[in-house]
């Protein structure tokens, strides 16, 4: 209850104008506020860091100095504070509701990582410090090393890749270096599914590997008979995500992995699903060559609003020795660092990036899979693939699933079947969910699936969040339907979002009218 | 345990729902020969407080920058970060939120970007830029592959001065997609040797100012000499806060420029992750890799921000896509944005002023000691030295004194004739008495 000025009770005005036409005079949103570009409050003068005073003119660079406007404004530190706080509370993120984006993996993130990534001694040692005042440091990326191969069953790791798709590139160059080594340079060709994320057949061709497509089954897996038909002399990998990007395990892996290899081809595994099967399958057991692990998925370090992420690579016997320079050896007598691989062996096929990689989501990485351990990493995966399998069974008598055989593992994949006759598109629906607090699942994704809506609740929502986001989903999916007899419930959908900080945008004149710089 | 909030009654609860008798049927599609019916051979579960102390324990054995005079750079910095930044890239709202594909939700992200590449834009004095790569060695291999595509050249020439693991990273990238490379032999002070390697099927010149041996110079002529030639120039700069002081690489011609921004906002972290800051001429947009967040209006004609040119990606064109990113490193692109923003122009140049005057207070008592040759004629916050001793030796010798006194030069390229190099770096957090301390102790040592 609030009260007026002379402490009575105050309650609604009767007014006939619905909020939804109300504008505010600022251009904000009660507590949304309107926020201006740094740019745009042209002061230059500020600065919200304090320094001593300095006096001198850098004689020795001459005519190499820079002139005084730089364009760059400043803030103080108050003001700094307001524009990034009122920035911030115009995003979604895991910790405000779920974030279902299948293939992205939005789990919790906990916090204990971001603390031990900040530790002194951590967080703020050099990458060239000499490796005699860095042991903890090269212990912890062998601990990590060691984990991550026991998780595998793999024999090596190369840790430096920084994102999933850099963790592609290195696989992939590993298994050129080493068809290149046996004299197979010839084989140039990639074979990729149909249903495979877009960072496949663009690593593979920005390699210089022409991507050869294999066609998919009904029931959502590879088409061995399609795959036996291309596999030819020039093949030098298939790229398999596993489970695939339906939502659903291989079942004929195994076979895939014979295949291939008895072709004299390798076996990369994307390994962005990897949170469905760790600690209950091992990719080595299937007969995987490489594997990237995307820390920022199965391993919880924080997707940022887009990275940073980190991408080791898992490698077979086959391919250990093509791996990519720097790595850590334990002598026995203390850490060796190898920077120029010329001691184990000449045939790794470069750098990835300078430094060692991303040691700051190494340790978040590993702070997670201490906490979890073996047991508790298990479960990880059995949740993950339970709980989406109760979003599919809460789901699937009122939207359509294109593959009703079967479990799926950590996604629950429907298509827009069921919008048919609606005028409700699968862009509306997911549009519609940011009106109800949730962020859309992934849409128009695996492509292979008309309208697809892939969701991946992951392991760490409750049975009650699962049941709000079942509820509000159900509730949605009724009324799109009504949009076959009516049109009350149209707008709900065409005008999507109402209740957002920003109405639906307009991105084709942002793409026919670039504007990428202010002024 | 704590991160997994389903107990045994939900699970059984929701089993029930989906009409699956065990866990186990959910995996049923798993070969049976590959399924394991236990745990891995790794530790169990562990409580915070277990887990922090394995942790410290590994960090405890690491000689911490923050606790002795501190010399190191070659590519990655030591700079003060204001604690506004740290506070801010941690609320929730930025660091748990995803790509920012859904524009209505994730204004806060989107608007920080569309800031972000501007900041970048105006500080290398470029028109354009994206939003950020992985690294600065990252964005100069993405940029030569860009000029492949640009110019339909095959042949990448870089300086001897260009930070050898960039030029190691390039030479693998560029490799990778049958790119010939041209590593000019390393030297303090060699940038226009460039042009002498400048031929019909040169795609760019790679040229990093200032260079790993702190060396700065003016490309203009460079750049001119390239551009006449049909080939561009991509600047590196792997100290960013050098921008604050130094021209910038677009007032000199730059055609790409790729910088390491970790010094503004990020900090060292035993070398990543950092954030690449990619920009270029505006005639070369369509080319360029990474995401882009552009200005746009929403329904009601309001200003709002979205990722845009995206026919350039991986997620939609697939195997003819500009480049193959898809996570850059947005949470690291935030600080640098917010640390800048603090900073502002009048706060960097004045940081930049005190890098100078300290690391030039510093070489004149370096030059003073016997034997110690300064090879570097201008620099910024770093040069390099020859010592009477091989530089690995010594600097072993001054981290058993507890100071980290720079990096041997052959910790980056293997190469004997380099061995009594010493790259020696200065920033605003080394004290006048960090100074005295590390000369005194050279003298003792050499």
């Amino acid at each position: 209850m609030s009260m007026n000025a002379v402490g009575r009770p105050t309650r609604p005005e009767d007014t006939a104008e619905t909020s939804a036409e109300f504008k505010s005079l600022t251009g904000g949103k009660g507590l949304l506020q309107y926020e201006r570009l740094i740019f745009e409050k042209k002061d230059y003068t500020r600065t919200g860091v304090d320094f001593a005073d300095i006096d001198i003119s850098p004689s020795d660079l001459g005519d190499l100095v820079r002139g005084d406007d730089l364009g760059l404004p400043g803030l103080t530190e108050p003001e700094a504070m307001r524009h990034y706080v009122r920035l911030s509370q115009k995003n979604h993120a895991i910790d405000l509701a779920l974030y279902p984006l299948g293939s992205c993996t939005m789990k919790h993130n906990p916090r204990l990582n971001e603390k031990m990534a900040r530790l002194e001694g951590i967080g703020d040692i050099h990458p060239l410090q000499p490796t005699s005042t860095v042991q903890g440091a090269l212990e912890l990326m062998d601990t990590l090393a060691h984990w991550l191969k026991t998780l595998t069953g793999m024999p090596a790791v190369a840790l430096s890749p920084k994102a999933g798709a850099h963790g592609e590139l290195c696989g992939l160059l590993s298994i050129k270096a080493a068809h290149e080594a046996k004299g197979q340079g010839h084989r140039r060709t990639v074979l990729v599914p149909s249903s495979a994320h877009g960072t496949n057949p663009a690593t593979a061709a920005f390699v210089g590997y022409s991507v050869r497509e294999i066609a998919q089954t009904s029931d959502g897996r590879v088409d061995l008979a399609d795959l036996k038909s291309k596999i030819t002399d020039d093949v030098a990998a298939i790229m398999l995500t596993n489970p695939n990007t339906c939502g659903l395990f291989e079942r004929d892996i195994v076979d895939i992995a014979k295949l291939i290899h008895d072709a004299g081809a390798y076996f990369y595994c994307d390994g962005a699903n990897f949170n469905a099967i760790v600690g209950r399958v091992r990719p080595g057991d299937l007969g995987v060559d490489a594997m990237h692990i995307n820390l920022h998925k199965t391993f919880s370090t924080p997707h940022g609003g887009g990275g940073p992420g980190a991408g080791p690579v898992v490698l077979s016997e086959a391919l250990a020795a093509y791996a990519p320079t720097p790595w850590v050896v334990n002598s026995g007598n203390g850490y060796v660092l190898e920077e120029f691989g010329e001691d184990a062996s000449a045939a790794n096929f470069g750098r990835m990036c300078a430094f060692h990689g991303q040691m700051g989501m190494y340790v978040r990485a590993l702070t997670y899979m201490l906490s979890h351990g073996s047991d508790g990493l298990r479960q990880v995966a059995e949740d993950a693939v339970l709980n989406a399998n109760y979003i599919k069974a809460s789901l699937q008598d009122i939207m359509s699933v294109p593959f009703p055989d079967g479990p799926c593992m950590h996604e629950a994949l429907f298509d827009d079947k069921w919008l048919e006759g609606t005028q409700v598109t699968t862009l509306d629906f997911a549009k519609a969910m940011i009106d109800e607090g949730f962020h859309p699942m992934t849409m128009y994704f695996p492509l292979v699936v008309h309208g697809a809506m892939l969701i991946e609740p992951t392991e760490t929502e409750s049975k009650a969040e699962l049941d709000r986001f079942i509820d509000t989903l159900r509730a949605l999916a009724a009324s799109a339907l009504a949009t076959k007899n009516n049109t009350d419930d149209v707008a709900r959908f065409k005008n999507a979002p109402h209740l957002a900080p920003t109405r639906r945008l307009d991105e084709t004149k942002a793409a026919r009218q670039p504007k990428l710089t202010y002024g | 345990m704590r991160y997994l909030p389903l107990n045994e009654a939900d699970r059984a609860q929701m089993l029930a729902t989906i009409g699956a008798k065990s866990v186990d049927d959910l995996f049923v599609d798993v070969p049976a020969s590959a399924h394991l019916t236990a745990p891995v051979d790794l530790p169990r579960y562990a409580g915070e407080m277990e887990v922090e102390a394995q942790i410290k324990a590994m960090a405890a054995k690491n000689l911490s920058p923050s606790r002795v005079p501190f010399f190191v750079g070659a590519g990655a910095y030591r700079h003060h970060v204001p604690s506004t930044v740290d506070h801010i890239i941690q609320r929730s709202e930025f660091l748990t939120s995803y790509t920012p594909y859904q524009p209505e939700i994730a204004q806060g992200t989107l608007q920080v970007l569309f800031e972000f590449q501007t900041q970048v834009a105006r500080l290398t004095g470029m028109p354009v830029a994206n939003a950020s790569l992985y690294d600065g060695s990252t964005a100069a291999a993405e940029g030569v592959l860009m000029a492949q595509r640009i110019t339909k050249r095959n042949k990448a020439v870089m300086s001897g001065g260009l930070h050898p693991h960039y030029t190691h990273t390039v030479e693998t990238l560029a490799h990778a997609v049958g790119m010939e490379t041209e590593a000019l032999t390393p030297a303090v002070d060699a940038e226009a040797e460039v042009l002498k390697h400048i031929d019909k099927d040169t795609a760019c010149v790679v040229v990093q100012t200032p260079n790993v041996f702190g060396t700065a110079t003016d490309l203009t002529q460079i750049a001119e000499a390239a551009q006449a030639a049909g080939a561009l120039l991509i600047v590196v700069v792997t100290e960013v806060m050098s921008l604050g002081l130094l021209k910038s690489p677009g007032e000199m011609g730059a055609d790409i420029v790729a910088v390491e921004g970790q010094s503004i906002g990020v900090p060292l972290s035993f070398g990543g992750p950092y954030v690449g800051l990619f920009a270029a001429k505006e005639k070369y947009l369509r080319q360029m890799p990474g995401r882009l967040c552009g200005e746009t209006v929403d329904a009601d004609g309001e200003r709002g921000f979205v990722l845009t040119l995206s026919t350039r990606e991986q997620h939609i064109r697939r195997d003819k896509a500009t480049s193959n990113i898809c996570t850059n490193s947005g949470l690291c692109a935030l600080a640098f944005s917010i640390h800048m923003s603090l900073l502002g122009q009048e706060g960097l140049k004045r940081v930049a002023k005190i890098n100078y005057a300290k690391a030039h207070a510093l070489k004149d008592q370096l030059a003073s000691i016997a034997g110690v040759d300064v090879l570097t004629p201008r620099f910024f916050n770093e040069f390099t030295v020859k010592l009477p001793k091989v530089a690995a030796e010594v600097v072993e010798a001054l981290a058993a004194k507890g100071i980290l006194g720079g990096v041997p030069f052959t910790r980056l390229h293997n190469d004997a004739a380099f061995d009594n190099h010493l790259i020696i770096a200065v920033t605003e957090t080394v004290s006048d008495t960090d100074m005295s301390a590390f000369v005194a102790a050279l003298k003792e040592v050499l």
